[in-house]
């Protein structure tokens, strides 16, 4: 698979020490307002929170997206490339990542971690030519580029790729949709999951992964800003496809237990605790050179004191973020991230608690408002993921 | 009878010394899908402008507040089994609870449906 070449010109390392924004309005901004969105301030950025209309709400939204298609303005987040002599090596030293394995138009999950071991963000590292793409937390970018600024070595170029806009689109009909528009070298179907490649609609260039938040088989497009809104109402006139909000895009990222940082993930958090151990790769645990490497080779050495768990909640009453979890009289634990699932029809949690109370099946109680909620350990995610693996599985 | 609204997108419908509390249509397409409801107790005092009732929404957890004081003498328990009824019907099936009237004076400041749909036309 070939993958297209990457404009490294701009190259803002220079020019915008500080890389503040000018503006905090994101490419789609007027077109989410035509759309009938209900906007609110997520990561300094004015983002949709829902649309109103027919298909409109947060329900409806995310019931759309697990049996149709649903386009998400991811533009908030990072979009960072990074290259130079020896820049795998580089990136090594911070990421837990092996980057040997890591080929052409592949995409991988990773964390930037601080010495002590703590998340300082989760993202995902994708190989283009010559480069490295990263794409980071909204809410974090600014810090993650300072991060990497004071961390690599000065020959790293870091480009932050703010002329453009990143799109998803989510869902088990997302394929058919996107397949409709997409030309390229090769067809859209070469694109398993944490795969990407170099594709065009109409004139305007992609790089389009198959990756995503929601669970479902689904598309990450990222493109030129100035061509976003051309493509994002191109896709919701496919009968597949409607535009989802921030809610939607939360409760379906709870159901597929996926950690949303902040929340689950911070610098408090180790990923150990947090069940990460996968993007702590196998060479790179016995090499070490990376940050936290001997914080984290401790806590696997040892077990971790708490671990991420999935809670299923007896009854309506959902909890929230910051819900204290007890096992008999002893707290035990906290809830990171807590609703109603709109797919299972009742409420779910994802907390820390104690290694010791950490075990599938276990009955546990969570206090919201006073009262305590039966809830008992369910194995994650809670909606099965539906990723495109290809046909051979 | 007679209906108020508070700026709190709450309305009241007085009749005689009881009155009945719900939210508005403005506030359920504020709050989205309602998920889960938490009523007073039956004989519990609620105090004017304070919590009397939490609505849980896919989103978040909102409080209720009570247009006016009273004690609680009946929570809508079709809200136990189907909470949506908030969203389909929020003026009718979907109210929350009915109070006895402890001091009728606390009517006196809230709006009437006119100047409520003014109010919301404001915001």
């Amino acid at each position: 698979m070939s993958v297209g070449i990457v404009d490294l010109s701009e190259d803002l390392t220079e020019t915008h020490p500080d890389d503040l924004p000018e503006e905090q309005v994101l490419p789609l901004d007027a077109w989410h307002r035509d759309c009938g969105a209900r906007m609110v301030e997520f990561a300094g950025y004015q983002m949709p929170i829902q649309y109103t209309g027919p298909h409109g709400g947060i329900v409806a939204e995310h019931e759309w997206t697990r049996t149709h298609a649903g386009l998400f303005d991811v533009s908030h987040m990072g979009q960072l490339l990074l290259s130079g002599d020896g820049v795998d090596a580089a990136v090594e030293a911070l990421l837990p990542i092996d980057l040997s394995t890591l080929k052409l138009g592949m995409q991988r999950y990773s964390l930037l971690l601080d010495e002590n071991g703590g998340v300082l963000d989760d993202l995902m590292v994708s190989r283009w030519p010559n480069a490295l793409y990263l794409v980071v937390n909204g809410a974090t970018k600014w810090e993650d580029i300072a991060h990497l600024r004071e961390h690599l070595p000065d020959n790293i170029t870091l480009n932050h790729l703010q002329d453009r806009a990143l799109l998803a689109l989510q869902g088990p009909e997302a394929f058919q949709a996107l397949e409709r528009h997409v030309t390229g070298d090769y067809p859209l179907s070469a694109l398993t999951f944490m795969r990407f490649g170099q594709f065009a609609i109409g004139d305007v260039e992609m790089t389009i992964s198959r990756s995503g938040y929601t669970g479902e088989d689904g598309f990450e497009i990222s493109l030129p800003a100035d061509a976003a809104a051309q493509i994002a109402t191109l896709l919701c006139a496919e009968p597949e496809v409607q535009p989802i909000g921030l809610g939607a895009r939360d409760s379906l990222r709870l159901e597929a237990a996926l950690p949303l940082y902040g929340h689950d993930l911070d610098t408090q958090v180790d990923p150990v605790s947090a069940g990460l151990q996968f993007a702590l790769a196998k060479r790179r645990r016995e090499s070490g050179g990376w940050m936290g490497h001997e914080a984290i080779m401790q806590i696997l050495a040892d077990g971790p004191a708490t671990r991420r768990v999935g809670l299923v909640i007896e009854g309506r009453l959902p909890a929230r973020e910051g819900a204290l979890v007890f096992a008999g009289d002893a707290q035990i634990g906290r809830v990171t991230s807590g609703g109603f699932s709109p797919t299972l029809g009742y409420p779910i949690a994802m907390a820390y608690v104690t290694a010791d109370h950490a075990a599938d099946g276990a009955a546990l109680q969570i206090e919201v408002r006073g009262r305590r909620l039966d809830a008992r350990i369910a194995p994650m995610p809670f909606v099965p993921h539906n990723y495109y693996r290809g046909d051979a599985k | 009878m007679s209906r108020y609204f508070t700026e709190d997108h709450e309305w009241i419908d007085v009749e005689g010394d009881t009155a009945t509390v719900g939210i508005t249509d403005y506030a359920q397409g504020q709050l989205g899908d309602i998920v889960f409801v938490e009523l007073p107790d039956v004989g519990a005092m609620v105090d004017k402008g304070k919590d009397a009732a939490v609505v849980e929404s896919v989103k978040a957890a909102s409080d209720v507040y009570a247009p006016i004081s009273g004690e609680v003498v009946e929570s809508n328990s079709a809200l136990d089994d189907d909470p949506a009824l908030v969203n389909t019907s929020p003026e009718e099936d979907g109210w929350f609870f009915k109070l006895t009237i402890g001091d009728k004076a606390e009517l006196d400041g809230l709006m009437d449906a006119k100047a409520y749909a003014n109010f919301v036309e404001s915001l």
